[in-house]
Formats: C-alpha cells, structure tokens, sequence
C-alpha cells in the first residue's frame, strides 16, 4: 500500500505542480507607482489591495473592461483597463490590450445586429450578418421573423450597402437586394394557403457608433413583391436595433 | 550624321561607365572580403518570445427551470437555455429559449369536458434582450465567505409560440444574479411576457409570468 502511494505520487504530483512561471497567462510588470486592486469587476467594488512599481503580476482573465490579476503573494483582485494599459509585458513593452475605438469601427470587415420593427402592420424581429469589402462597400444577409394579426412568416433578403461617409459617428447608408418572402395566414382564420414570395427591396437607414463595438441601426425598407396574383404588393419596413462590428 | 554619330560615341561611353561600375561591385577586391567576415561568428540562440493571449470572458451560457404561469392555462415547469454577451460591466445582450411541457387545462376545459387546444398544448419562446446591472455588489455569508453579485432589469421582444400560432411578444424583468466562483454563477429571475391572443375566443393581452432559476457559466 505505501509502494503504491508513492507510486502514485510520483507519477502525479509532477502533472499537478504547475511549474514555476509557465502558468500560460500574460504576465505584466506595474510601471506606474502602484495598481489597484478590486474585489470585483465594477465601479462599485472597493480596492483592497495595491501592487507596487517593479512587481510582476499574472492576468488571469478578463471580463469587459476588467482583468482578473494575481500577484505573486498569490492574492487575486480586478484591475480596471486604464490601469491594466499602464503596465508593461515582460519584455518591457506596454500591455497591448484590445480596445476597440471608432477608428476600428470605421475600419471594420464584419459586422452582425439584431432589430426590430414594423413590416405593414406585422411585428418583424430580425437578424443580419455582413461583410465590408470597403469601407463603403458591403453585402448583407438578412432574417426576419414576422409575427402579425391574421398572419406569421418569415422574409430573407441578400442585399449591397453603400455607406457614403463611413468616418461619421452617424453615418447614413443605402441598401439595395432581393429576398423571399413567406406567409402563413393564422390558424384561426379561415384555411388559406401559405405562401411565398420573391421579393426586392430599396432602403436607407442610419448606423451611430456608440462604444466599443457597437452601434445603433435603424433603417427603412420599401419591398415589392413578385406574387402570383394579379398585383405586386408594395410593403414598408421599419427598423431599429443594436450592432456589433468585429 | 555627326550629331548622330555623338549621340552613338556617347551612349556607348554611358554605357561602358555603368558596365564598369557594376563590374566593380560585382568583384570586390580581395582584402574587402577579409574585412567583412567576423573573425569570431557569435552563436546567438535567439529566444522567441511568446506573449499568452488575455482570457476574455464576456459570454455567459445559462440553464433554467422554472414556473410559467400561462395566462388561463394554469401553472408549468418550464425550462431553458440562454446565451449572455456582457458589453460592459452595467450593460448585457441576451437571447433566450425555453418551453414546457402540456400546459394545464383551464378551468372550462376541465368543467365542461372539453379541449381548446387540442395537440398544441405546448408553449415555447424565444427572445432577445438589453439587460442592466443596475445593482452591482457582494453578499456575505458568515464572516469569512463574500461573493459578488449584481441585480438587472431587462427589457426584450421575441416570439412566442402557443395554441398552433406565433405571437409577438415583450418581455420585461428583473433578476438577481450571484457568483459562486469567479466564472459560474446562480441566477434568480423574474419576467413578464405578454402578447395579444385570442385563444380564449376574445383578443386581449396576456401576462404570462415566469419564475426561473439558473446555473450559469461564463466563458
């Protein structure tokens, strides 16, 4: 039986022992005369521990604006970014961190939102994803869920986004694009068949950058449908939201 | 002809005067190249230095049961899943599934023997909301434990289906959430969700209230 601990012991203990320093965490170095530490990841968390100028401290994670932090006492404590920026890596270089500005907003290549609105008369909740070939220049894909009085459906449209001024904290953009439209009359009116529609649709709308990685959106939309009935149908979208660009 | 004849002589000599130069760096003479090789060749090992990347935890995946008091239909255990992004530290984005089982019947289901619904007795949503911590803070326990904590409010909208139908549906409430570690939390909520129907036979707005309890984790 002791065999056997000891065995077991040697063989586990060095997988469990974290070497000394290869933790796999940044490691930092306070530059300014001290770093505050919080308890926890807000304003309102009062600090209750100061690391000194020259120590090394080891982020441990990062919650939105706050980083976990341990220092080498092993006490454990939340800094917040502006004070995380003033300290420097191992190699003496500031701490780079991820903190995105409205010059990577203008810059962006992906950007994905939620909205919701108004599709003559029907509530509309939607979804898009897009890609910006230029700062100008992007394609959308778009998902709606329809939700109305007499009917539900769905509607998805591809489309082409000029934005004109992509530098302007409020910046309008034009769309252009083509979709389909299907509705299903509600189960409690009279039978009535589902159907579905190509669509093609016009649009302006207003991105604002608000902080970090978001935006509010909201737009207009004009479809006309391609139904098989006699008459295209003419409707108007209204829609707002928020946006995150990455 | 003699102007042209210049203009040959010339861009020969030109010629022959770049030739010469790049002959000259392509032959450097002898004593150049002993000066250029390093009498000791250091052997340097140059150490790449590898900076970890930070762990950002802004997501945060919950599970829930709970009651859904479904207006006219009783009260049922539902439960769920939902996906948090957390913006800043005050402000959060969240989508929401859950269902129950077979609603209860209503009171005229049960008196009069008959049924409403038919097969489409489940109800489910989903929903997309804003949520603000708006109490951010830290609950004891003894002297020796404490644990952070926040109180939210949200408001959303999304869809809800019930009674064979979809319907547009607000969302509104309030939670309470506590963290047990650093990355896993216990949720206590309270949301309203209402939408028009006319399943009853009149149209009218329903509360459909929702008690739920949850285990989340960030990531």
């Amino acid at each position: 039986m002791r065999h056997f601990i000891l065995i077991a012991a040697l063989v586990f203990v060095p997988l469990v022992t974290p070497a000394y320093g290869k933790t796999g965490h940044y490691e930092a170095v306070v530059a300014e005369p001290f770093l505050e530490l919080h308890t926890g990841p807000g304003r309102g968390f009062p600090v209750f521990h100061v690391v000194d100028r020259g120590e090394q401290i080891e982020v441990v994670k990062r919650r939105t604006d706050w980083f976990q932090v341990r220092t080498a006492r092993g006490v454990e404590g939340w800094v917040k970014l502006d004070q995380m920026a003033e300290t420097l890596d191992t190699a003496g270089k500031p701490t780079a961190l991820d903190d995105p500005t409205a010059e990577d907003y203008a810059g962006r290549r992906w950007e994905a939102g939620l909205q919701m609105g108004d599709l003559d008369g029907a509530n509309v909740i939607s979804m898009y994803g897009g890609y910006h070939f230029t700062r100008n220049f992007s394609v959308e894909l778009q998902l709606g869920d329809v939700s109305g009085d007499f009917s539900n459906g769905w509607i998805a449209t591809a489309s082409i986004v000029h934005q004109p001024f992509p530098e302007w904290r409020v910046s309008p953009y034009a769309t252009l694009g083509t979709g389909v439209l299907h509705i299903e009359p509600q189960a409690t009116l009279v039978q009535s068949e589902d159907r579905t529609d190509q669509i093609a649709h016009v649009g302006v709308g207003l991105r604002t950058y608000l902080t970090k990685r978001f935006m509010l959106r909201t737009e207009y939309n004009s479809y006309l449908t391609f139904s098989s009935r006699d008459d295209n149908e003419e409707l108007d979208e209204w829609l707002a939201g928020f946006a995150f660009f990455f | 002809m003699a102007s042209g004849l210049r203009v040959l002589l010339l861009t020969g000599l030109a010629a022959a005067a770049t030739g010469c130069s790049v002959f000259g760096r392509d032959n450097p003479p002898l004593e150049d190249a002993g000066a250029s090789a390093p009498v000791i060749s250091p052997d340097v090992e140059r150490r790449e230095i590898k900076t970890p990347k930070i762990d950002s935890e802004d997501f945060e995946i919950t599970g829930f049961v709970g009651l859904l008091s479904v207006e006219d239909f009783g009260s049922n255990t539902v439960y769920g899943a939902r996906i948090a992004y957390h913006v800043t530290e005050g402000l959060f984005l969240e989508g929401t599934y859950a269902q129950t089982g077979d609603v209860d019947e209503t009171s005229v289901e049960v008196l009069d023997n008959i049924d409403l619904l038919g097969s489409d007795r489940k109800y489910s949503y989903y929903d997309l909301a804003v949520g603000w911590n708006i109490f951010p803070g830290e609950v004891f326990i003894g002297k020796n434990h404490a644990f952070n904590s926040a109180l939210y409010v949200l408001a959303g909208a999304g869809n809800t289906t019930f009674a064979g139908d979809d319907f547009f549906t607000l969302t509104f409430g309030a939670g309470y959430r506590v963290l047990a570690t650093d990355s896993i939390a216990l949720h206590f909520d309270v949301r309203d969700h209402l939408f028009d129907n006319d399943v009853t036979g009149e149209d009218k707005t329903t509360h459909n209230i929702e008690f739920g309890l949850g285990l989340s984790w960030f990531f």
